[in-house]
């Protein structure tokens, strides 16, 4: 047994409950400093997974490897980047700060599990311990009535998506005798014929993790609790409990089904196209910012499906590159549309006219971190993507990249949208929009982050591809 | 003469389908959660019999950890039911339509 592996884990774990214990000795008014209380955990958390030992534990059920070190990486950064965005907001607009920088931190806790984990029970267990706390969060405004109905559709649909996960798993489990998944594997290289049953499981499987991913057709609860959720944790949403879906199933299907490969990849393929298309389209004719851009990364997830049919080593790297410029650029976006309404109390896209001369450097970070998710060079954007579609290349399938190709194109309409509004129209009103040292930390790490793996992706890509050597293809 | 892994399999599929249905057609958000839980329950007693049926004990196990969690869940719902009622005076979920694309 060795337990030094998750030092990092326990170590979030605790100071989760110290931010709990710190908050009942705070006065009301100097709660907002528990933030930067929860962001120093954070730091000295990114530095132990680091420097923690790789190697497995708990038998197999936990291995800490690259694969799970750069995910841990991602959704720490991207806590960090969501809780920089949350100081100003949970001042304004939330009671209950202590318990709002915990549950950020358990969900966190939750997920570097996730992403460690090689076995099925551990796994369910550390995604449920990631969407519980989220589940929370997601209707912490108490007494705003789209945020708590964002929290009941949230809780509903993704404890009715656990369960099916669930549902899948136990005829998984009945199939190959174990939940470990090298022993998946290995039963199912032995077993000459997949059964019906093992389709079946497939299937819900499958649409368990998609529900996580919001992939069309199971995205519908995600734009309504995008919409409706504090909008930091919106911006964590989009991206860590994504990530979150992704790290688990990429583990389960690349982990143990690569004997299994065709009755899966089909199934991926015609989810990418549905959730591109879908995702795209219908983002056009949003009004709201927080609503499109919950479809706009609805869609994202369709160009990371892209390349996960063509299941490679390739596929893995482009995937997690991708998450790690998706987590800049979209947080990125999100800061901007947070302070924006800190400032003014909406997210109407109609009212960010004329924001390039009220807030310049505001308007200016936004355009880019579009960029960035439309991929246009140099931008981060299009190092994720073009790596995206040649995992997909290498493999054939044409059509497939093609649709994507097509699809970035739609895409670049609703973002160019909000840029025409800030740009060419007319300001209704002419004070600057106040930016406040924490959102001003988020933006600037995020520009950085779009820039430098946009400009030099070299290191990134080659310490990435050690996390995609995990899996034997 | 012990009853068959068939039968359980199928007594779990049907409770696991009258949980879906449950959570797709019921209106009140609490029989909802009731319906969830019926589809964990179906997925307990799929890995039970497999468990007996292989003569291996992680599935028993696995469902275990899945009535824990499970209670987790129900709790963070109940409140989060209770929070939108004080909200609206209304556990029905055809109310919940501020947001609608």
């Amino acid at each position: 047994m060795n337990l030094t592996l998750i030092i990092p884990e326990i170590f979030l774990f605790l100071w989760a409950l110290l931010i709990l214990f710190v908050d009942f000795f705070t006065a009301e008014e100097k709660k907002h400093r528990l933030g930067p209380l929860s962001l120093v955990g954070i730091v000295i958390t990114v530095v132990l997974v680091v420097f923690s030992g790789q190697g497995q534990a708990f038998g197999e059920m936990f291995s800490a490897d690259y694969y799970s070190l750069s995910f841990a990486i991602i959704f720490l950064g991207s806590a960090f980047l969501a809780i920089c965005t949350s100081i100003d907001f949970a001042r304004e607009r939330i009671k209950h700060q202590g318990e709002y920088y915990a549950l950020i931190l358990l969900s966190t806790v939750g997920m570097m599990f996730l992403a460690a984990s090689r076995e099925l029970l551990s796994m369910y267990v550390s995604l449920e311990l990631t969407t519980i706390s989220l589940f929370v969060l997601s209707a912490y405004l108490k007494t705003d009535l789209k945020s708590s109905e964002a929290g009941l559709k949230y809780m509903i649909l993704g404890a009715a998506s656990s369960a099916i996960l669930l549902y899948g798993i136990s005829l998984l489990y009945g199939i190959t005798g174990t939940t470990v998944l090298k022993g998946i594997q290995a039963e199912l290289v032995g077993s000459a014929f997949p059964g019906p049953l093992l389709v079946i499981s497939l299937v819900f499987i499958i649409a368990g993790f998609s529900f996580k991913l919001a992939a069309v057709p199971f995205h519908m609860w995600a734009p309504d609790v995008y919409e409706g959720a504090p909008t930091p944790i919106t911006a964590y949403l989009s991206v860590a409990s994504k990530g979150a879906g992704l790290a688990a199933m990429v583990r389960v299907f690349f982990g143990s089904l690569l004997p299994v490969t065709s009755e899966w990849i089909p199934l991926f393929m015609a989810l990418a196209t549905m959730t591109m298309v879908l995702g795209n389209i219908v983002a056009i004719r949003q009004s709201n910012i927080k609503r499109m851009l919950a479809y706009s990364s609805i869609a994202q997830v369709g160009y990371i499906l892209v390349a996960l049919s063509a299941a490679s080593e390739l596929a893995t790297t482009s995937m997690i590159l991708y998450l790690l410029v998706y987590m800049f650029a979209n947080i990125g976006a999100f800061a901007v549309v947070i302070a924006f309404y800190n400032h003014s109390g909406t997210d109407e896209i109609c009212e960010y006219a004329g924001l390039s001369r009220r807030s310049p450097f505001l308007a200016i970070s936004l355009v880019i971190f579009f960029l960035s998710l439309v991929g246009i060079p140099p931008l981060a954007g299009f190092v994720g993507k073009y790596l995206l579609f040649l995992a997909a290349i290498q493999k054939g399938y044409y059509w497939l990249v093609g649709v994507a190709v097509l699809t970035s194109v739609i895409s670049l309409f609703y973002y160019m949208n909000v840029v025409r509004q800030m740009y060419f129209r007319k300001p209704t009103k002419n004070d600057p929009v106040k930016v406040s040292w924490s959102l001003r930390l988020a933006l600037v790490l995020s520009l950085i982050g779009v820039i430098a793996v946009g400009v030099y992706p070299d290191p990134f890509v080659s310490l990435i591809s050690k996390a995609a050597s995990v899996f034997v293809y | 003469m012990p009853v068959p892994l068939g039968y359980y399999l199928g007594l779990a599929a049907i409770i696991f389908t009258v949980g879906v249905i449950g959570v797709l057609v019921r209106r009140n958000a609490i029989i909802i959660l009731m319906s969830i839980e019926l589809m964990l329950n179906g997925a307990n007693l799929t890995l039970v019999a497999f468990s007996v049926h292989l003569q291996e004990l992680s599935g028993q196990v696995f469902v275990f950890l899945v009535m824990t969690v499970a209670a987790a869940e129900a709790a963070v719902g109940l409140a989060i039911i209770v929070m939108i009622f004080r909200n609206r005076e209304s556990v029905n979920v055809d109310n919940l339509n501020i947001m609608k694309w």
